[in-house]
């Protein structure tokens, strides 16, 4: 058969940019395989979602809609799952590797009894696919071995699929085994400003803002006048300046914006490993070493809490 | 309750890692090797959570070279009970190690298993979940907690992880925000970053775990499957970004990203 499987994620009744990218990705092996690029989606109440995923150019979308799939959890998740994989045959089964992606995907390949690529931002030929490993100092050639495989996708890797074609829907039901988790409460950090992996420009700050406080006053201004989302190195997330779903690293978020710029970040490799495909970076900073100029295309020495509402001033003055 | 920790030998985070001129691996020479840093967390967390529950045993648990005694003692100065180190030379992917795992657990008749996250040298965050799906046990991956680390609940080191009866309740950290669950026991853990601080080891830990059991069993006495699916073949230097340019001031940087970069 040898097609692929995406599996879509959805929040708030939305298809996210994740799921787009992941379709993007599926429909890219599945050309170097020779097979369909399919979909599957779970959860309750799911009916449009499916058929919007039809608009976005896969052969075939399986909805399995189950009163038990309304919150997501692995156990129930996975083994829905892998019974859609199983009926379906499917040859690779995909998804983005978001905090869900990254939860269900191995579950689900170890009930498979299949192999696992994590993170792939690359696929070639002869089953051959690149993915980063020690935080982005070496790009891995991997292949899986055996049927059927199972690969996550990085998220700034591929380009999210536009809308082309229609494909059909089936349901599936669900027959679900798991029960031992109970979703309890999701805690939602509440922002007006872009996600941070999806945004077109990323302002981040590092340890140099000295607190919160001026997380606030000093580098906010900027991320607002610019539109952008607001990110921050592990050093800000754990000293306790800013939340750590703000933190953009190999342990925090990938992100390949437009336009990143780094604030009073020093540039440490686990840092880079976050934000180094992104088009254009620019660093502020007041040490003319600071690894991160060696990564910026655009590189400006100074005291940030100068430089910083300087530059605030200079964009409002653009958009005016 | 038997609580197993998990115990990856990594190089240092911070040191430099260089690929060798022929792809087939990384420069190790003079390379410093460490506790991956997600499983030190692991090891606090088991600490902790020994600490809340009567008559329960931390036991920590490596695969790999025999190197990796380094690192379990490590876990054993910082106040684990025992170690168990599965002597393994050859190449192992995530599925092959939690299986590895899965026949330690069913053998020690563990309670919950904690893990890192994922480990910084292959960065492939999968091992803890498939354990778990070969357990048949539900899992709570990038667990965290809602007080921060500098919080008093942190330093008087309460347990992220609260076991209530015969399930536990764990917040993980999720895209967007803070996730609560509640797994029914045993289960399995991975932990991220935020959950706590570790201790360090010290100087009456250290001596004390050279003398606490650290066992060795070859990987091939355990009976299980541990041939890889994932075959690494090659490994590249990632492409070198160039350095840019300086620019003299905040006019000239805003000027150049609105009229050559065109990103504003």
């Amino acid at each position: 058969m040898g097609n692929v499987l995406v599996v879509a994620e959805h929040l708030h009744h939305k298809l996210t940019k994740a799921t787009l990218v992941a379709i993007s990705a599926g429909k890219q092996l599945a050309g170097k395989i020779g097979g369909e690029c399919q979909a599957v989606i779970l959860g309750k109440g799911i009916g449009d979602l499916a058929t919007e995923l039809t608009s976005y150019g896969v052969a075939k979308v399986y909805a399995v809609d189950d009163a038990g799939l309304e919150h997501y959890v692995a156990d129930a998740y996975a083994s829905a799952l892998c019974n859609v994989a199983k009926e379906k045959g499917a040859e690779v089964i995909l998804a983005t590797a978001t905090a869900i992606g990254k939860d269900l995907l191995p579950r689900a390949a170890a009930l498979l009894n299949a192999g696992m690529a994590s993170e792939v931002t690359g696929f070639h030929d002869g089953g051959m696919m690149e993915r980063p490993m020690y935080a982005g100092n070496a790009i891995a050639m991997v292949s899986i071995e055996g049927s059927p495989k199972v690969v996550s996708v990085r998220a700034t890797a591929f380009d999210p699929a536009t809308k082309e074609g229609s494909g059909a829907v089936e349901q599936i039901a669900a027959k679900a085994e798991g029960g031992g988790t109970k979703f309890v409460a999701f805690n939602e950090t509440k922002s007006d400003r872009p996600v941070l992996t999806d945004a077109r420009i990323v302002v981040s700050g590092g340890r140099a803002l000295k607190s919160g406080e001026n997380f606030k006053t000093v580098l906010e201004p900027l991320v607002d006048a610019l539109g952008a989302a607001m990110g921050a190195s592990r050093a800000a997330v754990d000293a306790g300046y800013v939340p750590n779903d703000l933190q953009v690293g190999q342990t925090g978020k990938v992100v390949a914006p437009a336009l990143y710029i780094a604030v009073g970040i020093s540039g440490a490799i686990q840092h880079l490993a976050g934000m180094k495909d992104s088009k254009i970076i620019v660093a502020i900073n007041k040490d003319e070493e600071a690894p991160i100029f060696q990564v910026a295309d655009y590189g400006l020495v100074a005291d940030l809490f100068k430089a910083v509402p300087e530059m605030t001033e200079e964009v409002a003055k653009l958009k005016h | 309750m038997k609580i197993i920790a998990t115990v990856k030998r990594v190089p240092d985070p911070n040191a430099t890692i260089k690929v060798k001129p022929d792809g087939s691996g990384i420069v190790t020479d003079n390379l410093k090797y460490v506790v991956n840093p997600f499983d030190e967390i692991a090891i606090e967390e088991a600490l902790r959570l020994k600490a809340t529950v009567a008559g329960a045993e931390v036991i920590l648990v490596s695969i790999g070279s025999k190197a990796a005694a380094e690192q379990l003692r490590t876990g054993l100065a910082m106040g684990a009970d025992r170690a168990i180190l599965v002597i393994a030379e050859q190449e192992l992917d995530s599925l092959g190690v939690a299986r590895i795992l899965e026949k330690l657990t069913k053998d020690e008749g563990a309670g919950i298993v904690i893990m890192g996250k994922q480990a910084i040298d292959d960065d492939a965050n999968q091992t803890g979940q498939m354990l778990a799906a070969l357990l048949g046990w539900p899992q709570a991956t990038f667990a965290s907690k809602i007080e921060s680390l500098e919080s008093e609940e942190e330093k008087k080191g309460v347990p992220g992880i609260v076991v209530k009866g015969d399930s536990a309740q764990v917040v993980r950290e999720v895209d967007g925000g803070l996730e609560t669950l509640e797994v029914r026991m045993p289960a399995v853990v991975t932990v991220d970053l935020r959950l706590n601080v570790p201790r360090y080891a010290s100087l009456p830990g250290i001596m004390k775990a050279r003398k606490k059991e650290l066992k060795e069993i070859p990987v091939a006495d355990l009976g299980v499957d541990v041939a890889p699916k994932l075959k690494v073949h090659k490994l590249e230097p990632p492409p070198k970004r160039q350095a840019g340019r300086k620019v003299a001031s905040v006019q000239e940087l805003v000027q150049v990203l609105h009229n050559e970069a065109k990103v504003i």
